[in-house]
């Protein structure tokens, strides 16, 4: 009997860990609608700037800020998002092949790289490698607030305002549905204007204090913004990610329950014939 | 008498969506109050209160912010209020928080694990209850 008690702990132990597989599936469910729910919060202030800096673009049209001019490209920036934890299936290493094959084409027209690193996931990958991080935030939680974000954002500002990097670019998590989510890298600077088309009319705003001034407070807060919605956007991602590998994981366990049960049923009935055949030619003997 | 729609939404969230008859806000160049058919406007906003007057019978409706920007067209007034303090000194302190985190991170093994967080967080109360207990004492 000593295989078919093995493998009765064996089935044990896998009972506990598609308990722990459930619950963790359950957790990242019910987060998950709430990070959802807050990546639908974020988009009115967004759309809103976005409308406001169409206009003032419009009625400024003479007007060069830094954060909306081409530049030549020397060097670029990324503000990487990763996730804090693991157990999410390829969620990281997917963002992580995407933006090694931009590094790699960067590298070869001779463009060195900064990056800015947002989640403990990405520090630890990048650590290995050897890259040029510049600033960089992690442990931020399932609820990321601006304010843990502003540093990160503000590194890249200044290197751009200061023309050490002459593009910067938001690698996240896109959240498509439940199922898929899938790496994005969006240009963040220089702020790509919106079409003229959709000016009907022409009107202007009173300024206080002047235009030049609030377009530059307009933008740092659409950047940020931007940057705050992909971090959010991330959160939402993970949480779908980790439900699914769950689930998967969970789905994985029962099967090898069913298997291992079928293993223990013949294990025990092999013992009882050998038994039995024990007895019988014991008592032919006699 | 007539109403404007009035906006507050910050980048974490929508604060208040709703009809008013006057908005008072905190422009850097001195308070603004808002009627419906105002000129169209652009105003930074400096850290204070925005008071929204609702249609009925002048109730008051009290936010606080702490900066942001006020979009004022005839009769839409949206207020883009800032979610976290903003300021020069600010800023670069955050910034340079951010360079720290990387160099820290880089190096390798200072790099802050869930335990070494836990056993800042234990220390930090036990030393919190000690100064309890003896605040406790002198009384």
């Amino acid at each position: 009997m000593a295989g078919a008690k093995e493998i009765r702990t064996k089935i044990g132990s896998v009972k506990n860990t598609q308990k722990i597989t459930k619950a963790m599936e359950m957790v990242a469910a019910s987060k998950m609608r709430r990070t959802q729910q807050r990546m639908a919060e974020a988009k009115p202030y967004a759309q809103k700037i976005r409308g406001v800096i169409g206009h003032l673009f419009q009625a400024n049209p003479d007007y060069r800020h830094p954060f909306l001019e081409e530049r030549e490209v020397k060097r670029v920036g990324y503000i990487v998002i990763t996730s804090d934890r693991g157990l999410c299936g390829g969620l990281n290493v997917n963002v992580f092949r995407k933006l090694l094959a931009d590094l790699r084409g960067w590298n070869e027209k001779g463009v060195e790289t900064d990056l800015c690193l947002i989640g403990a996931k990405g520090v630890q990958f990048f650590r290995r490698l050897k890259v040029n991080v510049v600033g960089a935030a992690s442990h931020l939680g399932e609820d990321p607030h601006l304010a843990e974000l502003l540093g990160a954002i503000q590194v890249m500002l200044d290197a751009y305002s200061e023309g050490k990097v002459d593009r910067v670019f938001l690698v996240h998590n896109e959240f498509v549905n439940t199922m898929t989510q899938s790496p994005t890298i969006d240009t963040l600077l220089p702020v790509e204007p919106l079409d003229k088309d959709e000016l009907t009319e022409y009107w202007d705003y009173i300024y206080e204090p002047d235009a030049t001034e609030l377009l530059d407070i307009v933008l740092m807060r659409y950047i940020e913004s931007q940057v705050y919605r992909g971090t959010v956007e991330n959160v939402a991602c993970e949480m779908a990610a980790k439900m699914v590998a769950m689930k998967a994981a969970t789905d994985n366990a029962g099967k090898m329950i069913d298997q291992l049960q079928l293993d223990y049923n013949k294990a025990r009935q092999a013992a009882i014939t050998q038994e039995l055949s024990e007895i019988v030619s014991g008592a032919a003997a006699v | 008498m007539s109403t404007m729609h009035v906006d507050i939404v910050s980048a974490e969230g929508e604060i208040y969506s709703g009809e008013a008859e006057q908005v008072v806000a905190p422009a850097r160049m001195g308070d603004v109050g808002i009627k419906p058919r105002h000129a169209a406007l652009l105003t930074a906003l400096r850290p204070g209160e925005v008071r929204v007057q609702l249609p009925n019978e002048g109730e008051e409706l009290f936010f606080y912010v702490t900066g942001g920007i006020l979009e004022v067209q005839p009769h839409v007034v949206t207020v883009l209020a800032d979610s976290a303090l903003h300021g020069d000194q600010l800023d670069e302190e955050a910034a340079d928080k951010a360079r720290q985190a990387a160099e820290a991170a880089m190096a390798g093994a200072t790099e802050k694990s869930d335990i070494a967080e836990a056993q800042e967080q234990l220390i930090e109360a036990r030393a919190r209850f000690r100064a309890a207990q003896k605040l406790k004492g002198k009384r």
